[in-house]
Formats: C-alpha cells, structure tokens, sequence
C-alpha cells in the first residue's frame, strides 16, 4: 500500500508564487490509499493553496505535483459562491461533475445526515448544512482522493463528531486517500495518520502525538495547543461521549480553553486507534 | 415586363420584406442570446458582456477599412478581445474590473475615432449603436442562423462542464474538467453572438439582450435548463414586441427591445411569477 505506485497525489518540493510572493514553498506531501493527511496550521500559511496544488488547480511555481493516472478525485472546497439568479436545488448540486442515480444522491445525503435536503435550493443552505451537501456530493463520487477544505465549518458540535467519524469511516470502506484542512486542532487529530503543521513552509510533520510534542508546532501555536491535542486523543478514546462533555472539549480555538481541559486528557491508547485504522 | 423583375417575382418569399428580415433575424438572435445570456448573469459577467459589445465599432471600422464583412469583423475582433482580457486578467496586475473597464471604453473610443477618420466612407452611426432594422440582409439572416446553429451546439456540448465551473471553478478544476478551456470558449462564444447581433441591437445594448430576459426567467425557471428556455422564449418576445414598436413608433430598434425586455422583466417580479414557478418546481419534484 505504501508502495510509490500506489501513491494516489505526491507535492515535491513544491510551492506557488504570487505576484512576487510565495503563498507556500518546499512542501513535499504523499497521499497513500486509506491515508488520512491533515494540513494544519495558521491563517494564510498555505493550506489551501497546497490542496489546490495537490488538486491540480494550481500550478506549482517550483518544484513538481503528481496525481495517479485515471484519479477520480472528491473536492471541497472552503466556500462556494454561487450568484441568486441561479435556480440549483441540492439534487442537482449533488450531480455536478457525475451522473447520480436519485438513490444514490439520497444515500449520499443520509451518510451526511442531509437526506431532508436533497429538494433544497443551495443558496438558502445554512453554513453547516452546506458543508453536509458538499461532503455528500464528494463522496457519492467514490473518490480514491478525498480533500476537504475546513470540512465542518459552520457545522454543529454534534454534527462536526459525526462527521469526522463518517471521514474515518469513509476512508476505512472505501480506502480512499484523504488530504484534510482544519482549523479545529482538537477534533481534526482524530483519524489523521499524518499531520502537516504549514506557515509558508513545512513547519513540522509526524503523527498527531509528535506534532503534539514538537517545539516548532508550539512555537507556531503557543505551549497550549499541545493540551488541545491531549484532548482530542482523549476524545478520539472515547468516542461516545455524552453531549456535554463533548462540547466542553470542543472550544473552537485551543489557546483559550485548553487549560480547563487537562483533565480530561488522560487516556492515551492511541496506538490502539492507529492499529485499527492501518486494519 | 423586364425578365428579371418576372424572375424576382417568381423567387417573392416573405423575406423580400425588410421587417420580415427583421423579425426573423432578431428572433434568430434572442434564441442564442438567451441561454447564453444565462451563464453571464450566473457568472457576473455582465461588464464583460459590454466590453465585447463595445469592440464591435472598432470591428465594424475594420470592416469599412479592409472591405470585408462587417460581421465577421466585428466576430474576429471580440474573440481577440476575449483572448486579450483572459491573459490580463491571468496576469494579476489590474483588478479585472479595471481591465474591463479601460478594455471597454477603449475600444469603443478606438472605434468611433476610427469612423471619424475614414471621411471617405458614410456611416449610420446611429444605427451602429443602437440598431437598424431596415439594414438587415438576408446574407445577415443566413449568418444569424449558421452562427447561432454552431453557438448553441457548442454550448449544448459544453453545457455540463460549464455550468460546473460556474457553481464553482476550483471545484471543477480539482475534479479535472478543465475550466479554464471552458470558460474560453464560452467567451469566444459570446463574442460570436455579439456579432450576429449588431445590426438588430446596437453596439451599446447587445449586453441588454443577453441579460434581461435572463433576468426575467430567473423568477420563472426552477431549474438552469429551464431558465435557459424561459430566456430564449422571453428574448423572441421582447424582439417581436420591441421591432413591431420600433416600426409603429419610429424608433430605434434596439431601445424599443430593450424597452420591451424590461417591461418583460417587470411583469416577472408581479406575485404570478412566483406562481408559474411553483407549478415548474412541482412538475420537477414529480419527475423525480
């Protein structure tokens, strides 16, 4: 699986220059089949220009991006602007780029617990509801290449579990590769198998629990964050928290909340949850 | 009787009549013009609607100064606009708004500063601007409807790609359909359509023809593919309405269409509108 045929999208030292400046450079990034990679890191540091990079649709100023042959990909994006005048019910969204069958489109829209939408107009979607159709329109796809631009933006708590743990359930059934953006340092080291912490450059890269320890990570995201990766490898254990707790663990940004978090951070059984997902 | 008056009479079809000519070419053209008209208000493409427009003077001097077809002048010279404002625009340097923006009005001086030179020649400028009904040929009419035949089947072919990256061009691009190639030839194809509607609408308003009745049929279409039909069958309707007052008015051409498609837009947003579209919404949610 790891081998380098298999590899489903490769980034060699690659980076995109704009008007002068470099969004991003010197990345190298390997997505493998059943291999969740999370790109993290600040504002403006690069991570969605990576993804498109590793997408194709934006061209490396330097160094090379290389996609399989015959790659059938799922893309979502950070945001969609579609104008007023156009009439795109959430049926028709969902067949955009693929013939859909309506049972698919349904069971698309279940697995993202969207399915009372499917005769909405897209333009009158809610933030979260939106990222449910989005996910449910790639992945009724049957991508061998999932990227998810900040997947559960806008989403509710309950619904951002839910809709992590369909990811890890994607990428376990159909065993495609996954290239994530997130913000949300708690929820997104979950599933990850590698993380890639981006502020213009690779900053650093490992496992969710490396990150967790490494100095430049810290430096980016301040001594705190590593408590919110604590917490999320607690929540990870755990995963049917009641409710509560889990909104409690969910403070959108780590900084603020990670220290009445400790602790809940306790358990640390993740070699277990990366046995089970390398299953 | 002069044998070739007897031969003329022989060959009389409806076309011999100049607003026959006009309905037939205007109709011709509101039928092109409404599916496309479509994709540039889904696009917010109006601004570059006009700076195509525009070029057709200069297009039309051209012609005068080459002595060749004044529409194929005017269908080369948008298409090299087209072609120049994507590279500007890949360039970063202007916002394109500002490229439109002195594109445009650039053209339009160029054109018209052009006329002004070629004193040899008199021009209807007028006419140019803002439509002549009388001036239309049958060669004109033969062109409308080859031009507007090749239009509509690329955009039928084109149709599934296009529209995917008019929801969302990143997401077209990272799902590998292209669109940048796209998107030139649906700019290539507007310019097409702004030649085969000069004589009818005038450089100065072919943009309205485009976006009115798009407009107008966004209230009543639930569906794009609706919306596109609605545009072409409201766009025939503001034409025939717009030349048959052109005619008993003695106006021009091209404002009377317009006049006629706003009215047109006008009765769109009145509460049955939104009732039309409910039956066309339910007729869907059946089908499927």
């Amino acid at each position: 699986m790891n081998d380098s045929n298999a590899t489903l999208v490769q980034l060699d030292r690659a980076g995109v220059r704009a008007g002068g400046d470099w969004l991003v450079r010197g990345v190298d990034l390997t997505v493998s089949p059943g291999e969740i990679v999370t790109l993290i890191g600040p504002n403006g540091s690069g991570k969605s220009t990576t993804a498109k990079m590793a997408l194709g649709i934006l061209r490396p100023s330097e160094g090379t991006a290389r996609r399989g042959p015959n790659l059938t990909v799922g893309y979502v994006p950070q945001k969609l602007a579609i104008d007023w005048t156009l009439p795109l019910t959430v049926h028709r969204f969902l067949r955009l780029t693929n013939p859909l069958t309506d049972a698919e489109c349904r069971e698309a829209l279940e697995r993202t617990g969207a399915e009372s939408l499917l005769h909405s107009e897209v333009r009158t979607l809610s933030g979260g509801e939106l990222q449910r159709v989005m996910l449910a329109r790639a992945i009724a796809r049957k991508p061998d290449l999932l990227v998810l631009d900040e997947p559960v933006q806008g989403v509710d708590y309950s619904g951002e579990i839910a809709i992590y743990d369909l990811i890890s359930e994607i990428r376990n059934t159909q065993g495609c590769g996954i290239l994530m953006i997130s913000h949300d340092l708690h929820v997104v080291m979950a599933a990850a198998d590698q993380v890639i912490c981006l502020n213009g450059h690779v900053c650093c890269r490992g496992t969710p629990s490396e990150i967790g320890q490494n100095d430049a990570y810290h430096a980016l995201f301040g001594t705190r964050a590593g408590a919110g990766l604590a917490v999320y490898e607690h929540r990870h254990d755990h995963e049917h928290l009641p409710d509560g707790q889990v909104r409690h663990a969910d403070g959108s940004i780590c900084s603020s909340c990670s220290g009445e978090h400790h602790d809940h951070a306790s358990g640390d059984d993740r070699a277990d949850g990366k046995a089970r997902h390398a299953g | 009787m002069h044998p070739a008056t007897i031969a003329r009479m022989g060959r009389h079809d409806m076309l011999d009549d100049f607003f026959t000519r006009a309905l037939v070419a205007g109709i011709g053209v509101a039928i092109v013009a409404g599916p496309l008209g479509c994709f540039v208000i889904w696009r917010r493409m109006a601004y570059f609607g006009d700076t195509l427009s525009h070029s057709a003077l200069l297009g039309v001097s051209l012609a005068l100064l080459l002595q060749v077809n004044a529409t194929l002048a005017v269908g080369a010279v948008s298409m090299l606009l087209a072609i120049l404002l994507v590279i500007l625009q890949r360039k970063n340097t202007l916002s394109s708004d500002a490229i439109l923006g002195l594109l445009s009005h650039s053209a339009l001086a160029l054109g018209l500063v052009c006329l002004a030179f070629m004193t040899w020649v008199r021009v209807d400028l007028l006419g140019l601007l803002f439509g002549d009904i009388l001036s239309v040929t049958k060669l004109d009419i033969a062109m409308i409807f080859a031009g507007g035949s090749f239009v509509l089947a690329v955009l039928i072919s084109i149709w599934r790609k296009l529209f995917a990256a008019t929801v969302s061009p990143d997401l077209a691009a990272g799902e590998g359909l292209n669109p940048d190639r796209t998107e030139l030839i649906f700019m290539l194809l507007t310019a097409v359509v702004i030649a085969i509607s000069l004589k009818i609408i005038g450089a100065l308003l072919i943009t309205a023809l485009l976006i009115i009745p798009a407009a107008a049929a966004r209230r009543l279409s639930a569906t794009p593919e609706q919306m596109a039909v609605m545009s072409a069958l409201l766009g025939a309707v503001a034409v025939v309405s717009g030349l048959y007052a052109s005619l008993n008015y003695d106006t021009p051409s091209g404002p009377s269409i317009v006049v006629a498609a706003m009215v047109l837009f006008v009765i769109s947003l009145a509460p049955g509108g939104r009732f039309v579209r409910s039956l066309l919404v339910k007729r869907q949610g059946d089908q499927s």
